[in-house]
């Protein structure tokens, strides 16, 4: 079974975001990037079923600038044997469909058996693309992943509902995209991380590509959410807390 | 473009209307404040019960109704062919944004070949809308400019509409080509005597510092004397000490209740995202330093095994 994972370059998930001034969008510039945590949990769990005898061989694929090749080299390093980057300049704005239609191009080449993504990326909060990717190939996906098991050319996936959990069977190939219960990704180690520097990385120019941006959806401004009070009123003991929350009445 | 007309995609367990639901009907009634129609579509199997009562919020002029057995799980494939049968001519297409309708919205506009814009919080015109982004740090303010979209809605950000009328035409779609993919073999569902989180006007959660499953008990009593809903930080779910439903932050529930106790919860970017919006924050931590205390309106520093049984005393 061939795996094909899809991973983002964002934003740290420890770094505070600081919005620009023009309203353009949010302050990247010598902020430290990383893989989106849900991509990285998508990789190790790809790496885990290869490690099981259960995939052969395990691809990422990251559709960004060439800065991506940061994080696909990261997850080589966890253990995807090879990588692919659609490449496209900073000026190119893509929406989730366009991302989808773009590795909908790669699944038609790399024709895999399984395909995992992150549920969603931290930065855009969108939670669309697996889905989306899903509908444009026609088959099955099993979204918020918390367990998944491979049985022959079945599969079984154990969701994260709002109300508890339920389990999916379906048949290859498959869209999975994972939650933060599914597994615990590991470090890279400084081996591992050299070893994935020679590890073949293909980098795809978007402009060789039959494509073209749905430019549906255009961002008109971003800003600072309204700040909370800041003032917090610091009490000694829950029965002076009891007499505020009554008089404020919200008990 | 043309005349605004709204398909709100009921969210139901084939009996009742989840509560998701009727705050996406107050979004939709917002899109189409300058005129425009609503219709609802109540896709299940044995769904009489619920196109009855959906007929009877206010301002929904039509049900579209799709019975079929198929869809009794409402997995995300045979839902988007039912949703995508009925589509056409519609140019919002709405669904709350729960793990109902995330999972199936971006199938259905991927299918349809339009963008989806996730988890609105406001309605500025019918086709602007503003979203919460980088784990709500920062508000970004969308346009659509296509001719259809669909769009998921933050239920804690528009209040639930409880209005009824006299009921409108229930019509009956029959859809022959319902995708099926995927099956369901088992489902695991939490029991819940409390309210539900993310519609509870009080809410009081639990963090790391609980340091036990057993002491949420503690939480609970005081839950049932407030009529609270209780939830929990990724740390007490990863710990093992509530279900992973409990979980409120960006990755788990959106809440703004008007009351939110967080105890024993340091406050992190992630949990903050799910709870910053409620009217009244109370943070009980042992540590003066932790960042709850940065957002919460009312503040104890302290052991919460001593402060939660005075909590409850003083209640009684």
């Amino acid at each position: 079974m061939k795996i094909l994972v899809a991973v983002k370059r964002v934003i740290d998930h420890n770094v505070k975001v600081r919005v620009k001034a023009d309203g353009s969008g949010v302050e990247l510039a010598n902020v430290k990037m990383a893989m989106n945590p849900f991509d990285e949990i998508a990789v190790e769990e790809a790496v885990r079923l290869k490690e099981a005898g259960k995939a052969t061989e395990v691809v990422a694929v990251s559709i960004g600038e060439a800065t991506a090749q940061d994080t696909l080299r990261s997850a080589m390093a966890i253990g995807a044997d090879r990588a692919i980057l659609i490449q496209k300049p900073a000026e190119i704005a893509l929406e989730p469909l366009d991302i989808a239609r773009l590795l909908q191009q790669v699944v038609s080449q790399e024709q895999p058996d399984l395909i995992l993504l992150g549920k969603q990326a931290i930065d855009d909060d969108c939670n669309q693309t697996g889905q989306m990717l899903a509908a444009l190939l026609g088959c099955a996906q099993a979204t918020f992943a918390s367990h998944i098991i491979v049985e022959g050319e079945k599969l079984q996936v154990t969701r994260e509902i709002d109300g508890g959990l339920e389990t999916l069977s379906m048949g290859l190939p498959a869209i999975v995209t994972t939650d933060l219960r599914l597994n615990e990704p590991r470090y890279a180690t400084l081996p591992n991380i050299m070893k994935a520097k020679k590890k073949p990385l293909d980098i795809i120019d978007i402009s060789t590509l039959n494509f073209s941006p749905l430019g549906q959806v255009k961002i008109v401004n971003v800003t600072e959410p309204k700040k909370r009070s800041g003032q917090c009123t610091m009490l000694n003991d829950a029965a002076t807390l009891v007499t505020e929350l009554q008089a404020k009445e919200v008990i | 473009m043309s005349q605004l007309s709204v398909l709100v995609v009921v969210e139901h367990d084939n009996q009742t209307i989840k509560s998701s639901t009727y705050n996406s009907i107050t979004a939709a009634r917002e899109i189409i404040a300058q005129g425009g129609s609503l219709h609802v579509l109540v896709a299940g199997s044995q769904v009489a019960a619920v196109a009855q009562s959906a007929a009877s919020i206010l301002g929904v002029e039509k049900v579209i109704t799709i019975d079929a057995e198929p869809l009794k799980n409402a997995l995300a494939e045979s839902m988007t062919s039912a949703v995508v049968a009925v589509a056409q001519g519609y140019s919002h297409i709405i669904f709350p944004a729960t793990t109902f309708g995330k999972n199936i919205a971006p199938r259905v506009a991927a299918t349809l070949g339009v963008s989806q814009i996730s988890d609105i919080i406001q309605v500025v015109d019918a086709q602007t809308f503003v979203r919460p982004i980088y784990a709500g740090n920062a508000l970004a303010t969308v346009q659509n400019n296509g001719n259809q979209v669909v769009i998921t809605v933050r239920s804690s950000a528009f209040s639930g509409t409880t209005a009824t009328q006299s009921p409108v035409v229930i019509e009956p779609v029959s859809v022959t080509q319902l995708t099926q993919l995927s099956e369901l073999t088992s489902q695991s569902l939490t029991q819940m005597s409390r309210a539900e989180l993310s519609s509870a006007k009080v809410v009081i959660s639990g963090g790391r510092g609980l340091s036990s499953g057993e002491n949420f008990a503690l939480l609970e009593t005081i839950a049932d004397k407030l009529g609270a809903a209780v939830g929990a930080s990724r740390a007490a779910v990863d710990a093992g000490y509530v279900p992973n439903d409990y979980q409120v932050g960006q990755t788990g529930k959106i809440v703004a209740p008007d009351l939110y106790i967080a105890v024993g919860i340091s406050g992190a970017i992630q949990h903050i995202a799910g709870m910053k919006e409620s009217k009244v924050i109370v943070a009980i931590n042992s540590d003066p330093e932790a960042p709850i205390f940065q957002v919460a309106d009312y503040g104890i520093v302290g052991d919460l095994f001593e402060i939660l049984p005075e909590f409850d005393k003083a209640l009684a």
